[in-house]
């Protein structure tokens, strides 16, 4: 069984808390452990902080959608923005030496080591960046368990 | 949970008591302008207690960055006290947990600054 709840957000800071702890809610919905919740709920905001800051550079006639989706096998979450489209190649690594003092640049790296698959992909306008987290056995006992 | 930070004075070391979350907006913001207003007033040695700060952002932890570059620059140390282990496992993951002179225990972080 999937369930599927979507939400069209403003490009503000309000609207990346409520992405977050709204990730964290159907994480926890899901069965996932208190540290996943904790890693899904981080990689929802800073997929969203990028969407406002990033994709569409905090325009308010810009919204971005994030869509929470979950099946018996993963968590799925798609977070889409409205902006000029993202360049894969150009985003820098933040662990190379010359990088590692800076103040930003790492969002993106964390959303990857926190989440099982991470895909990108330009929609134009905007960027549509997808997160899977799967269902350990333990979550799906979990959530065999509260059902 | 909005971040607060409160100084206080310790055998010529500020020791900032933080709590909350460092993440972009008002609680990055408070560090950048907590640490700006210590470095303006000549206090160049600065602990940071992150005992309390329950939860960091990528751009909580580019404003630690950014802050122990900015003490580093004007000759000063800035370290870090009290890790909860969420900051902890950000810090290894990002690299940045060698950077930081990380304490677990006040006083000798304190004896530890020169």
């Amino acid at each position: 069984m999937t369930n599927r709840v979507s939400y069209t957000l403003d490009s503000t800071l309000d609207s990346v808390n409520h992405a977050e702890s709204k990730a964290q809610e159907i994480a926890a919905k899901a069965g996932f452990s208190e540290d996943d919740q904790y890693n899904i709920a981080m990689a929802v905001r800073e997929a969203a902080v990028n969407a406002v800051l990033h994709g569409n550079e905090r325009d308010p006639s810009k919204k971005f959608f994030v869509v929470y989706e979950t099946t018996m096998e993963a968590l799925i979450i798609t977070i889409t923005d409205q902006g000029q489209g993202l360049d894969q190649g150009s985003i820098p690594d933040p662990l190379a030496p010359e990088n590692l003092m800076k103040g930003s640049g790492r969002g993106i790296f964390l959303i990857r080591a926190f989440m099982d698959e991470v895909r990108f992909r330009n929609v134009a306008p905007g960027t549509e960046i997808t997160l899977i987290k799967h269902v350990s056995r333990t979550a799906a006992n979990a959530k065999e368990e509260t059902q | 949970m909005t971040m607060k930070s409160i100084n206080r004075q310790v055998n010529g070391v500020t020791v900032v008591d933080m709590s909350g979350r460092i993440t972009l907006g008002e609680g990055s913001v408070i560090l950048r302008e907590t640490v700006k207003d210590l470095l303006a007033k000549g206090h160049k040695k600065i602990l940071l207690n992150l005992g309390d700060v329950s939860y960091i952002d990528s751009s909580g932890i580019g404003e630690l960055v950014s802050a122990y570059t900015s003490v580093r620059n004007q000759g000063g140390e800035l370290k870090l006290l009290k890790l909860t282990k969420k900051v902890h496992d950000l810090l290894q993951i990002t690299k940045l947990y060698t950077v930081f002179d990380i304490k677990d225990d006040e006083a000798s972080a304190v004896q530890a600054f020169k």
